[in-house]
């Protein structure tokens, strides 16, 4: 039977290294099943987070040969296994154990974003009428599954570190969810621009790149946020206005 | 001295153990009713298995076609169960789900729409009317988005990658939980007015399963262990398709949604298998030529349903004939084509991709397959325990005070075989139940909650002993699980016989000692050899739970296919089958007779036959 070479950080929160295990490839096997055949026969311990198996979930994201992927969605045969594949943990996020990163700072941060707020319903009976047309528009955004790929890979959080001032690539497409959501009446510009600093994106779109639910982040979530909250905070006409006390 | 420092003791009213789709809609329901509410998630916020519910939400909304109605829907369930549902479960559900999948559209879901604008529903096994509210094929992510997104501005406090191993009990009362965090294996006792399990299922006991690593059976086993009554544990369902290559993906579900959307079942011959077979219950209500079934998935109300829309167990069971008798496909399963559909509408491969969007991207990426221009390979796989812990149906208690039950952990809805789409209207309303009543549960009992110590030290003493022991042979945790595994999938799975699944009771006996020698290496920080360690003595619980209650039912209905009891039995059919742990230890099977129908709900069921 083939096999090949699996280089894999093992470590904790202060220090770690690469280390090589072999595993046997079979048809069709994906990078998180030599990780499991390696946790089950050589490494018990080995610290890895999964669920489904189906690319639905979002769990068990890693650097694979250097590049943000799902280990369940990366088929051995794309890779080149001549050489050893290195699986490395998000590194946008602080270590915890081997393949595992502490992403709680993820799931404080959606708190701060502004909750879906409906209109009032449309209908006698309480319900709402919408085109499926509306309701597509918003779809995109709601495929996303949370697997911070997107945030492991934007500079901003990556290289310079300004978790307490950007919210990063996934929670500006949960607010373009909301934005763009056909009931949503909220206004979250004011926001966006200060406390989520959308200003900090400057569209080198690799968090598209990486997306494994294919959404076209910065063309079709940031940018438009973007446009939005500058239509608001620069338009001349409404700065006049507000400054007369005539409008937001 | 508690082994391993002084554990962490967390106090709530209402402890939420699992965050799928009922936990977290129990949740929300206790905390609107103003009492203190932890939950706590196994894994990360959002990953549950409700995230993988493909086809839709089961409510008679009528919005599609306006013969449906909450009796209907009722009537659909109670003969998809094949009648051992507890028929005011199956009214409840009927009569609530409507109001529940209304709910979330006000939280935000986004379900796909009529021309009209209101929400769309689409046709599913054993169901007479399109009934389903779907979001194309991803209905389960957008609902526990929406319970999730809803849920973090509640004031509920959130526990996530931590497991509860064991319930803590006063006086024949559920007082709390222990368990431990992953990320540092640091112990934690919960303090609570009242525990609502919501764990889900069961199928990692076996091979072939649509479940991840997760679902180990625990609510049942936590229950089990408190004293509690399982019930219907013999009837699983194996769903009629999952992937069967490339192996690595071998249990991952292919939604019914395809066939919902004209996919039809073949052989390798070409032949459409399941017009051969259809049940007595079911020949009045479905097509008996393939271009009555095409016109019924489109839409017409003058068709009747197409035999790949019959109930779960039947179209799995005719599979796994076709593959018994040689007739499968190259990997060992039948094909599922939804390309031919290009020869009944134009722009067919953009209509799949529409309607079928996590499909087409599973086959594409998985197994290099184009659903638009190939059919399938599929097969049965474990999907969803219908039984669980027996609980009362307008409350969810369990029969021990103060412990709640919702969604697939608990039992009484299904019957002998749930209908797709069942389990997500469930969960919302059962959910929420169990949410309520517990709320008012907590606060009758007042704030006097007394964690006995001796229960916390003999939690912490079980959960640190695999590390007392050296590794050796045979006792890796992960083996045991595979040999678990291996052996309920060949001994205790879609086709049952006596003497095989006599031999899993006296393997089942070999893993209980194997259990209670594994040892795992290395420290308590995220460490899954421990966790999968600890892990096992939930699997053994359920899988003898398994194994007892489809031995004890000499006769084969809905999920539950006996080789040596082919037929039905009329008897049994009256008869469900309670387990529960002994005064020795050991664990006791009883039969009850299943619960009459009241006699509105007989005529209803009489007027829908």
């Amino acid at each position: 039977m083939a096999t090949a070479t699996f280089r894999i950080w093992r470590g904790d929160r202060t220090s770690g290294a690469l280390k090589d295990y072999r595993a046997d490839i079979t048809d069709g096997m994906v990078v998180l099943d030599a990780v499991h055949q390696i946790q089950a026969a050589q490494a018990p311990d080995l610290a890895v987070r999964w669920n489904c198996k189906a690319g639905r979930c979002g769990s068990c994201s890693a650097e694979v040969n250097g590049m943000p992927r799902l280990m369940c969605m990366t088929r051995l045969e794309d890779l080149p296994l001549e050489r050893p594949v290195t699986i490395e943990p998000m590194r946008a996020f602080p270590p915890v154990r081997d393949l595992v990163t502490d992403v709680s700072w993820n799931y404080k941060v959606k708190t701060t974003i502004e909750p879906f707020t409906p209109r009032p319903p449309d209908a006698a009976d309480g319900t709402w009428r919408m085109d499926q047309g509306d309701v597509d528009r918003a779809m995109e955004f709601r495929k996303c599954i949370e697997c911070f790929l997107c945030q492991d890979v934007c500079h901003v959080l990556r290289e310079h570190h300004l978790h307490d001032q950007f919210i990063g690539p996934r929670f500006l497409v949960h607010a373009a969810a909301l934005e763009m959501h056909p009931l949503d009446v909220a206004d979250r510009r004011a926001a966006l621009r200060t406390d989520h600093g959308i200003g900090y994106c400057n569209i080198t779109k690799c968090c598209t790149t990486v997306c494994p639910e294919h959404i076209t982040i910065t063309d079709n979530a940031i940018i438009p946020l973007k446009e939005r909250v500058a239509d608001q905070a620069y338009d001349p006409i409404r700065a006049l206005l507000r400054v007369i006390g005539l409008g937001a | 001295m508690t082994a391993g420092g002084a554990p962490e003791t967390i106090e709530h009213d209402v402890l939420v153990i699992g965050a799928g789709g009922a936990g977290l809609r129990a949740a929300i329901a206790a905390s609107a009713a103003g009492v203190s509410v932890g939950v706590v998630c196994k894994s990360l916020l959002g990953k549950a298995h409700t995230v993988m519910a493909e086809g839709g939400v089961a409510a008679a909304l009528a919005n599609v076609d306006d013969r449906d109605s909450w009796k209907v829907h009722f009537a659909d369930t109670m003969r998809g169960g094949q009648y051992l549902n507890d028929p005011r479960m199956a009214e409840l559900h009927a009569k609530e789900a409507p109001d529940r999948v209304r709910e979330l559209e006000a939280w935000g879901a986004l379900f796909d729409r009529t021309k009209d604008g209101r929400i769309l529903q689409r046709n599913f096994g054993g169901h007479a009317y399109p009934r389903l509210a779907h979001v194309g094929d991803r209905t389960g992510l957008e609902m526990i988005r929406t319970l999730q997104d809803h849920g973090i501005h509640q004031g509920i406090t959130f526990y996530m990658e931590c497991t509860v191993t064991r319930l803590l009990t006063d006086g024949g009362r559920v007082v709390g939980a222990f368990g431990y965090e992953r990320e540092r294996g640091r112990f934690r006792v919960f303090r609570a007015g009242a525990v609502v399990l919501a764990t889900g299922g069961i199928g990692r006991s076996f091979r072939i399963t649509s479940n991840s690593w997760e679902y180990t059976g625990d609510g049942q086993a936590l229950a089990y262990d408190a004293g509690a009554e399982l019930v219907d544990m013999e009837f699983v369902q194996f769903h009629p398709t999952g992937m069967v290559w490339p192996p690595s993906v071998r249990g991952i579900l292919v939604t019914e949604g395809v066939r919902g959307e004209g996919g039809i079942l073949l052989n390798k011959d070409g032949r459409r298998f399941m017009f051969d077979d259809i049940p007595p219950a079911y020949q009045k209500q479905t097509a008996d030529n393939e271009d009555e079934g095409w016109r019924y998935t489109q839409g017409d109300k003058s068709a009747r349903r197409p035999p790949e829309l019959l109930t779960r167990d039947h179209v799995a069971r005719c599979i796994n004939r076709e593959i018994k008798a040689g007739r499968g496909s190259p990997h060992g399963g039948v094909f599922l084509d939804i390309a031919w559909i290009k020869q009944r509408i134009k722009n067919a491969p953009e209509h799949i991709k529409k309607k079928l969007p996590g499909m087409y991207h599973q086959f594409m990426e998985l197994a290099g397959v184009d659903i638009t221009e190939q059919p399938m390979e599929v097969g049965p796989t474990t999907h969803y325990m219908m039984g669980g812990v027996r609980v009362d149906a307008e409350t969810q208690m369990s029969t021990v005070s103060g412990l709640y039950a919702a969604g697939e952990c608990a039992a009484g809805l299904h019957g002998a075989n749930r209908l797709g789409g069942n389990s997500l209207s469930d969960l919302l309303v059962f959910g929420k139940r169990a949410g309520d009543h517990a709320a008012r549960f907590s606060r009758e009992q007042g704030k006097q909650r007394v964690v006995p110590a001796a229960q916390v030290e003999a939690a912490s003493r079980a959960a640190l002993a695999p590390f007392e022991r050296s590794a050796g042979d045979g006792n890796n945790p992960y083996q045991v699980q595979h040999t678990l595994q291996e052996m309920m999938q060949d001994l205790v799975g879609i086709v049952r016989t006596r003497a095989e699944m006599e031999r899993a009771l006296e393997g089942l006996a070999a893993l209980q000692a194997r259990e209670s020698r594994v040892a795992v290496t290395g420290n308590r920080d995220y460490n899954p050899g421990w966790h999968t360690a600890l892990d096992l003595a939930s699997m053994l619980v359920v899988s003898e739970a398994i194994t007892r209650s489809a031995l004890a039912r000499t006769e084969s209905r809905g999920a539950h296919f006996r080789d040596d009891h082919p037929q039905k039995d009329e008897a049994q059919g009256k008869v469900r089958h309670v387990v529960k742990r002994g005064p020795d230890g050991t664990m006791r099977l009883e039969r009850i007779s299943v619960t009459p129908p009241s006699p509105e709900l007989q005529r209803i069921i009489e007027e829908q036959r």
